[in-house]
């Protein structure tokens, strides 16, 4: 298996006024293609910071992280913005889903900023959507969903470019024990599916789900171990 | 992100918060409707007042006793009621003197009542020859003017103004007598209306006779007139017309021109004169109007900032599914202008629907012009992206993370 992640001596120094903070402190890690990577770590451990590097939504202060063979440690908001539009999926803690517009509409927003045509866009977010089990929901906007329903819209909208890796920030905090066996099972069967997830969270048992957990201590990875 | 998907996106944001969408325009609106207004009154007036004096008659020259000069004021002199007289007319009338005339109507008038049985009624008894009538371009409406003939022999006939008959007879007033002064005299001709609007009424109510008959009647002098009226040759030559009756006139009257004691007036002067006080009143408006209308744009400003902070979630998010700031700046510029320029769409039905109904309110004709129209859509449009361009920029420049934390 080839590295899709790879991070070498990544630092992140956040600097606000005469505070200086070292939030990753020379993170290596490697994360190969159809991994299912648990990063856990109390708060303030560094595992958000992490995730938006992973996630380049950030850069690191320094060190290197090549995604997909990528050097993307470099680049400019407009060019991460491309990477995160062709490589990443995402989820959030709390879903992000726009309000005034139907559960397709938000599926398919990743797919107008890479600019496919209109009549594709709706037909790959309405098959995305299937794959969640949402089909019969395409046209409800968020409001008329429960939490469970919209943090698979959220899956939907994440997996709809095909993208290498999914990265999912919290995923089930803002769900009940019921939606949170819901999500993780379909992440359960995307990872059969050979997708390579990275799941970020603070919760042992949520943890256990993956294949593999990278322990966030302090800035750096302390365990990166077989779960 | 391309265009349409941009405008897509701009209308559906715009169309998701209504409410604060229109007051946003309402701005705009009244900014983009009291300019048009303002300027379509400014031109109103200016056209009511180019009518107006056109009625007076074309390529009309007027000359009346006295000075004026732009330093002094009036200049009076000695009795200067009567320092233009018969011969001075005679004189502007002979071609070889002044070859640019074409016509010349000497006038004298007065204030006489007529009498009808026991009807009465006190008008402006105008004297004159029987070139007035084409002089002032006017046209008579039944009857007929009085000749030549008639003015030589001072006949005792009378032309009377539309207003002036229907007040002084129910039916027909050509061929009946009225009494002017103690002087029976015969009503040849009604003049029709001068179609100069209300308060032009003077012109309507008037009565037209010989200069010798209205002499004899009202005890002129049968030397002096109140002013001269001249018809130019054409449009083009009426300054020459000018130059030639000033010499004349400066000479006849022993004077130079500097001190003359007589003025000259020209069509053109009244209207510049009139004009210039329109348009000073109309920059006055027109600058009170476009300050309304840049407050409008102030306020699509502050409501597009407000707009970013409160859709600095969605725009983290955008961001995140991979929108360069680029789109992002595109995509609230386009939303600002949406909203300029549809507040100006707005604006100027407005006004167009105003300019139906102003005339009616305050009686002042409004004429829109459709370059004040198209301007201000324009303006409302540059507005909009004008003070777009900083709320649109912020939130370009918004870093994703930083967008995605906010609560």
């Amino acid at each position: 298996m080839s590295a899709l992640i790879e991070l070498a001596a990544v630092r992140k120094t956040y600097e606000t006024g005469v505070v200086r903070v070292d939030a990753l402190r020379g993170v290596d890690a490697e994360i190969a293609e159809g991994e299912y990577v648990a990063v856990i770590g109390p708060s303030g451990s560094g595992k958000s910071t992490l995730m938006h590097i992973l996630g380049c939504l950030d850069v690191p202060t320094s060190g290197s992280y090549h995604l997909a063979g990528q050097d993307v440690s470099t680049m400019s908001e407009a060019e991460l913005a491309e990477v995160r539009n062709q490589r990443i999926g995402f989820v959030f803690q709390q879903f992000n889903l726009l309000a005034s517009m139907s559960a397709w509409r938000n599926v398919e927003l990743p797919l107008v900023y890479a600019g496919v045509p209109r009549h594709e866009r709706r037909e790959r977010a309405l098959s995305a959507l299937d794959r969640v089990g949402l089909a019969d929901r395409a046209d409800h906007k968020p409001g008329e969903l429960s939490g469970g329903q919209q943090q698979r819209v959220a899956v939907a909208r994440a997996l709809v470019t095909e993208p290498a890796l999914l990265l999912a920030d919290e995923p089930t905090g803002n769900l009940d024990s019921e939606s949170t066996v819901d999500v993780l099972n379909l992440f359960d069967e995307l990872s059969h599916l050979g997708r390579t997830i990275v799941l970020i969270t603070h919760e042992h048992d949520v943890a256990a789900r993956a294949s593999r957990q990278l322990i966030v201590r302090d800035g750096n990875i302390m365990t990166a171990g077989a779960a | 992100m391309n265009w349409p998907e941009t405008f897509r996106t701009g209308f559906e944001a715009v169309q998701a918060h209504r409410l604060r969408s229109i007051l946003t325009m309402l701005g705009i609106i009244i900014g983009v409707s009291s300019v048009i207004l303002t300027v379509g009154l400014g031109q109103g007036a200016q056209d009511e007042v180019k009518k107006q004096i056109d009625s007076l008659g074309s390529n009309l020259l007027v000359v009346s006793p006295g000075s004026s000069t732009s330093s002094s004021g009036i200049r009076g002199g000695f009795g200067s009621a009567s320092t233009l007289t018969l011969s001075d007319a005679q004189a502007i009338e002979d071609p070889s003197v002044v070859p640019d005339v074409k016509r010349v109507a000497p006038v004298t008038s007065s204030s006489v009542a007529l009498v009808n049985g026991t009807t009465n009624w006190t008008t402006t008894l105008v004297g004159s020859t029987a070139d007035w009538l084409p002089v002032r371009s006017r046209t008579v409406e039944s009857g007929r003017f009085f000749t030549a003939a008639e003015v030589a022999a001072s006949a005792p006939v009378v032309v009377l103004g539309a207003d002036t008959a229907s007040e002084l007879f129910t039916g027909s007033a050509v061929g009946e007598t009225v009494t002017v002064e103690g002087k029976s005299v015969t009503v040849i001709g009604v003049l029709a209306t001068s179609g100069s609007s209300s308060s032009e009424a003077s012109q309507d109510d008037t009565a037209v006779a010989p200069l010798g008959l209205a002499n004899s009647v009202t005890g002129g002098t049968g030397v002096s007139v109140s002013s001269i009226y001249v018809e130019g040759a054409s449009e083009t030559t009426l300054g020459a017309a000018y130059q030639e009756i000033q010499a004349l006139l400066a000479n006849l009257h022993g004077v130079t021109t500097a001190e003359a004691d007589f003025t000259i007036t020209s069509q053109e002067a009244l209207i510049d004169t009139a004009n210039s006080t329109n348009r000073t009143l109309t920059v006055l408006l027109g600058g009170v109007a476009a300050i309304s209308l840049l407050v409008g744009g102030i306020g699509v400003m502050n409501i597009m900032l407000v707009s970013v902070t409160e859709r600095i979630r969605e725009i983290g998010l955008r961001k995140a599914l991979g929108a360069t700031p680029r789109s992002i700046r595109r995509q609230f510029l386009v939303e600002a202008s949406m909203l300029g320029f549809a507040g100006g769409l707005v604006g100027v039905v407005l006004s167009v629907a105003g300019s139906q109904l102003l005339p009616s309110l305050i009686d002042q004709p409004v004429s829109l012009s459709a370059l004040a129209i198209v301007a201000a859509l324009f303006t409302s449009l540059a507005l909009g992206i004008g003070f777009g361009v900083y709320p649109a920029s912020r939130a370009a420049n918004l870093t994703p993370i930083e967008a995605l934390r906010s609560e």
